[in-house]
């Protein structure tokens, strides 16, 4: 079953129960910021996680749990505490959305960027060992060589588009392929496309057999 | 799903405004007496050891009452707020990464789609509409869908506890999860 291919609502259900590793989480997320219709279907998942978590069986807290609480809600005003990610007046990246922008320099050209051909590549350095995640742009009208995967792949088109033969993927939209498919991305004509990428590296498969539903998925 | 005698909904939402409005804490130890022990038995559940499940379960109680204000009942039932507290400070203790999500709340962000007419009437409805949709799963499926939200575990470890074949276990996770993607309007199964 490990080689079922991964959905999207796979990832999204994933994501609201808290099981994606960083990189991955981070494709997701990026993701939700651009799509809306996903974003519904995200709260669908968290609303499970919440229906969940008022039928689970409850663990009593330790004796005089209350006291301690109480005792600490004095150090604490509510209300006027700032939201995790504060607003900034300038967008510092290139127009890309959070939670992205966190990852990233201000501008693009900071990142030390490789060059094949069409394709300029930068890796992010992520805290999860076993991914490997990159922006990638890929120069308008031009191909990636024809290739397959020795993992399974996430692609978020960023800016631009692609299609691949399997779809046309624009600004948002998540391409999901695993080791099986064999693919070769077209950039549309007009303009470059900037994807970010997370791919499973090999290491990852040599783990214990069965362990993962699919690789991306912590289970 | 709601547990036989607990509080109702609708009490537990007053008492959230209430820590909000006036830092009423009368209110909040009934929030406490409630969601405590499922917040408790949820990190349990998910691997912390008790004394960690204890502490970590303070912290999303205090960030409940820091944060009452910013909860909104036209957005979210208050059980999946609290839900979403409790899996980010697991995350954040537990796992020692960086946690990115989307911040749902961004005004920057494109509205969701309105599938029923009126988007917050439909994000209300949500959570009874879950509720139904896992009532109409078999006790074994609900029962695999609880392990996916609150087991940290190996197929082969929920194998062996289940006394059942690896395969079987992830097929029928699988169905699970794949039905109530259905049954929620998921889509591609």
């Amino acid at each position: 079953m490990s080689t079922e291919p991964l959905s999207l609502d796979d990832l999204l259900m994933a994501h609201a129960a808290g099981k994606l590793a960083e990189p991955v989480a981070l494709v997701v997320a990026t993701h939700l910021a651009l799509s809306p219709t996903s974003r519904l279907r995200y709260r669908r998942y968290l609303a499970l996680g919440g229906s969940l978590l008022e039928g689970i069986e409850p663990v009593p807290l330790d004796k005089g749990a209350w006291e301690r609480l109480a005792a600490r809600l004095d150090e604490l005003s509510p209300t006027t505490e700032e939201a995790a990610h504060p607003k900034l007046p300038g967008d510092p990246g290139c127009g890309l959305p959070q939670p992205l922008r966190d990852y990233l320099p201000r501008s693009l050209d900071e990142l030390r960027w490789r060059h094949y051909g069409p394709i300029f590549e930068t890796d992010l350095v992520l805290g999860s060992h076993g991914y490997r995640t990159r922006l990638i742009r890929l120069r308008a009208g031009r191909a990636v060589p024809r290739h397959t995967h020795d993992g399974s792949e996430l692609t978020l088109v960023l800016e631009g588009a692609f299609h691949d033969g399997f779809g046309h993927y624009r600004r948002g939209d998540l391409a999901i392929a695993d080791a099986a498919i064999d693919h070769q991305p077209v950039a549309d004509g007009d303009r470059d496309c900037l994807c970010l990428t997370v791919t499973d590296a090999p290491l990852r498969l040599t783990g214990p057999i069965g362990r993962f539903l699919n690789p991306f998925l912590r289970i | 799903m709601r547990a036989g005698n607990g509080p109702e909904e609708a009490d537990l939402e007053l008492a959230i405004r209430a820590v909000a409005e006036r830092y009423d804490r009368e209110a909040f130890q009934r929030l406490f007496a409630y969601y405590g022990p499922r917040i408790k038995a949820y990190l349990r559940r998910l691997g912390a050891a008790d004394d960690v499940a204890e502490d970590l379960t303070h912290e999303v109680l205090l960030t409940m009452w820091r944060r009452a204000a910013q909860f909104d009942p036209a957005k979210a039932t208050l059980s999946t707020w609290v839900f979403t507290i409790a899996r980010n400070k697991r995350i954040d203790r537990l796992r020692r990464e960086k946690r990115p999500d989307v911040d749902l709340d961004d005004p920057a962000l494109e509205p969701e789609p309105a599938p029923a007419g009126d988007l917050l009437v439909e994000l209300r409805q949500m959570s009874h509409l879950v509720v139904q949709a896992m009532d109409t799963l078999p006790e074994e499926q609900r029962r695999l869908v609880r392990i996916f939200y609150f087991e940290d575990k190996t197929h082969s470890t929920i194998a062996e506890e289940l006394g059942l074949p690896l395969g079987t276990v992830k097929s029928r996770l699988r169905l699970a999860l794949g039905k109530l993607r259905v049954l929620l309007g998921g889509g591609d199964a």
